[in-house]
């Protein structure tokens, strides 16, 4: 089996809760508890769940832009995690991040190709003609026309956009990149030419990927193995083909009967019911029961923790078996 | 009362910059009839938010607006003027969701202060009750925690969450035209399902007619009444929903419904890239990626035919006499 690139060991994050002076305090939000899970080398891992389940939470705490409250991430094998800010976020130089939002991470004065050259000169690359031709073949590689380095910001399409950021971070070829929802907004042409870029880039660089995405088809034919999240907690992780083709959880099923097809008849009826959940209000038991279709009162109780239902499926639900 | 809420008709819209004038529409048209839901979809860089703010009046300083003619309830809007468009018509009349919820809320103010001086501006009169309205239309899109919501800060809310914020703003003022900009891609499946289905009923209940740009065919198959796709700026076809999934007849539609999860395994795209507005190819823009073109094409100037009954086309293919 090929070596864990990045390991994390019951990660929790606490948000928030901040008491200020004259103002209504902000309840603490627990937006990841006690996730454990590892990347391996050279593999797209995919992190699917709900809005506001805490994906981009988890994802920036990887990079060390969001402290850790509680577990341990290694990184390569070496720890990287309960360290100052400064220095949890050099330790894990090596691990970039392409924004959810391609628009506020790219400055509205720099050009397209300033904004790519940029990130070269931050990394150190001193020569000015051979950054121009990285930045060149990056722009290339995400289907933007050459021309478009000279553009603002403003002169681009939300879709152009996303490529921009894409091609920021690919320029600098990290060993693993945080996708925060690199395809929403693109077409399925566009996605087509960034997801077959992301595969060469992979196996020409050798990247390993944290894929953070809601778009469940993409998922399923990009990753290897997946992660599904709810309210924070993993509640399936699996290979990706297994996790599609076999469900094990009920949340994971309500989500893979959501997806939206061109056939409208195809409309489901196990359509997920209840009030969304609030991070800081997590009831106990296990977090989907308020809106589990399959719920006993044994389910209130007992907070659920992974495990190995069939080899290298894991599951946190203590009706698996029956509902399978 | 016309039974179009909205009419666009030959529009054409260019926008100056450094390196000449991008014609960024070339030729849009189509019908929005009162109560109905319109899906506006093309690729990337097709020009849909540039059209939406032309609808809206909010083009950059650089663009012109070349031809055409755009109707809102039998009013000429790009005969009006910036105050009468901003008074009265703009967020009260026509209600806006934008596609990007990061640029659209200030991260210094609280999201309430945010919202509730839109309505204050358009709806005029009682704060309490628009604040209990807002509330009760975050319930509805399924915030979590409605009540507090209001008083805390963009940041505090995930990308998924910010975009309901606004959804529940556009609706705020009861508007009789909503325009949304791609609103649900920041959102899940389970959550989008809901928010579309919370759009259908609010249109029904309302009373509201909606246009809805995306990208993505499934969530027009599940939302919209008609389509109308645009390519590089020109609007190609225009029919009914389930009628043009099923049956597409201008080339660019089979092919973006060719590359589509369902009817596809792998990633294909459509060969070639979308032509840059700078230098458009003369004609019709899809030519040069077109695998039934002929040099006839490249002389046509856009226009719509009728080439089945309530549908639309803007293809050599279907010209009576062809
Ligand atoms: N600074 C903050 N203070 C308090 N709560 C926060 C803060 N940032 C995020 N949250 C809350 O934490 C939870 C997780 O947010 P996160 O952005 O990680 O979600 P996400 O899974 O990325 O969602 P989306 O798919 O909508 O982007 C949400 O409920 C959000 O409201
Ligand atoms: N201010 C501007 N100056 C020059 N070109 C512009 C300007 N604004 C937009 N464009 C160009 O106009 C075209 C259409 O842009 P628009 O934002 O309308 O696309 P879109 O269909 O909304 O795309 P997306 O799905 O990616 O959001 C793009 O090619 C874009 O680069
Ligand atoms: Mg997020
Ligand atoms: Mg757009």
């Amino acid at each position: 089996m090929t070596p864990a690139l990045l390991k994390l060991r019951g990660v929790s994050v606490v948000l928030g809760g901040g008491k200020r002076l004259l103002r209504r305090p902000v309840p603490p939000v627990r937006a990841v508890s006690d996730v454990s899970l590892d990347v391996r080398r050279g593999e797209v891992f995919g992190l699917v769940g709900e809005s506001g389940c805490g994906k981009t939470t988890l994802g920036r705490t990887v990079l060390g832009l969001q402290r850790e409250s509680a577990g341990e991430i290694l990184l390569e094998g070496k720890r990287v995690s309960s360290l100052p800010p400064h220095a949890a976020r050099r330790a894990r130089a090596a691990i970039h991040y392409v924004h959810q939002d391609a628009a506020a991470s790219l400055d509205p004065w720099w050009s397209v190709g300033h904004a790519v050259e940029e990130a070269l000169i931050v990394n150190g690359v001193r020569d000015a003609a051979q950054r121009r031709s990285r930045v060149e073949q990056v722009l290339a590689a995400v289907g933007l026309d050459p021309a478009s380095h000279r553009r603002y910001p403003h002169e681009l399409s939300g879709g152009q956009l996303r490529r921009v950021a894409l091609a920021r971070i690919l320029v600098l070829e990290p060993r693993l990149i945080v996708l925060d929802e690199p395809t929403s907004g693109l077409d399925v042409s566009v996605q087509a030419t960034v997801l077959n870029l992301l595969l060469e880039l992979r196996a020409r660089l050798g990247l390993t990927y944290l894929f953070i995405s809601h778009d469940l088809s993409v998922v399923q034919r990009l990753c290897d193995r997946v992660a599904i999240m709810y309210l924070g907690r993993v509640v399936e992780l699996a290979d990706a083909a297994q996790a599609f083709a076999q469900p094990l959880h009920p949340y994971t099923r309500a989500l893979l009967a959501a997806a939206p097809s061109l056939e409208k008849q195809a409309r489901i009826a196990g359509a997920l019911i209840g009030d969304p959940p609030s991070a800081a209000r997590i009831p106990p038991g296990c977090a989907f029961a308020p809106r589990c279709p399959h719920v006993q009162p044994a389910c209130r109780e007992q907070e659920q923790v992974l495990q190995e239902a069939t080899p290298r499926h894991f599951v946190a639900c203590r009706r698996w078996r029956e509902l399978s | 009362m016309s039974e179009d809420i909205l009419t666009v008709a030959g529009l054409r819209v260019s926008i100056g910059g450094d390196e000449g004038r991008a014609k960024v529409l070339d030729h849009v048209s189509f019908a929005l009839p009162r109560g109905h839901i319109l899906g506006v979809v093309g690729e990337s860089g097709c020009g849909k938010s540039t059209l939406i703010r032309t609808l809206l009046g909010i083009l950059p300083s650089t663009a012109r607006i070349d031809a055409g003619e755009i109707r809102f309830d039998g009013m000429d809007l790009l005969a009006m003027g910036e105050r009468q468009l901003n008074r009265s018509i703009r967020g009260s009349r026509i209600g806006f969701i934008p596609q990007d919820p990061y640029l659209a809320l200030n991260p210094l103010f609280k999201v309430g202060t945010q919202l509730l001086e839109i309505m204050r501006w358009h709806a005029g009169g009682n704060p309490a009750a628009h604040r209990a309205r807002l509330i009760g239309l975050l319930r509805r899109v399924q915030l979590p925690d409605a009540e507090s919501a209001l008083d805390r800060y963009p940041h505090q809310f995930s990308g998924g969450q910010r975009q309901r914020l606004l959804i529940a703003a556009a609706l705020a003022c009861s508007p009789a035209l909503v325009v949304a900009d791609e609103p649900t891609t920041a959102l899940d499946v389970t959550t989008q399902q809901q928010i579309l289905d919370l759009l259908r009923e609010l249109v029904a209940e309302l009373g509201i007619s909606m246009l809805f740009v995306t990208h993505d065919l499934g969530v027009v198959a599940q939302l919209c009444d008609a389509l109308c796709i645009i390519y590089a700026g020109q609007s190609v076809e225009i029919g009914a929903t389930a009628e043009v999934l099923a049956r597409p007849l201008h080339p660019y539609t089979s092919a973006l419904l060719a590359c589509h999860p369902e009817r596809t395994a792998g990633f294909a795209g459509i060969p070639g890239a979308v032509p840059s507005p700078l230098r458009p190819p003369p004609g019709c823009r899809y030519w040069p990626r077109c695998p039934q073109a002929r040099p006839a094409c490249r002389a046509r100037p856009a226009h719509l035919v009728t080439a089945a009954p309530d549908r639309d086309v803007d293809c050599i293919l279907f010209e009576p006499g062809v």
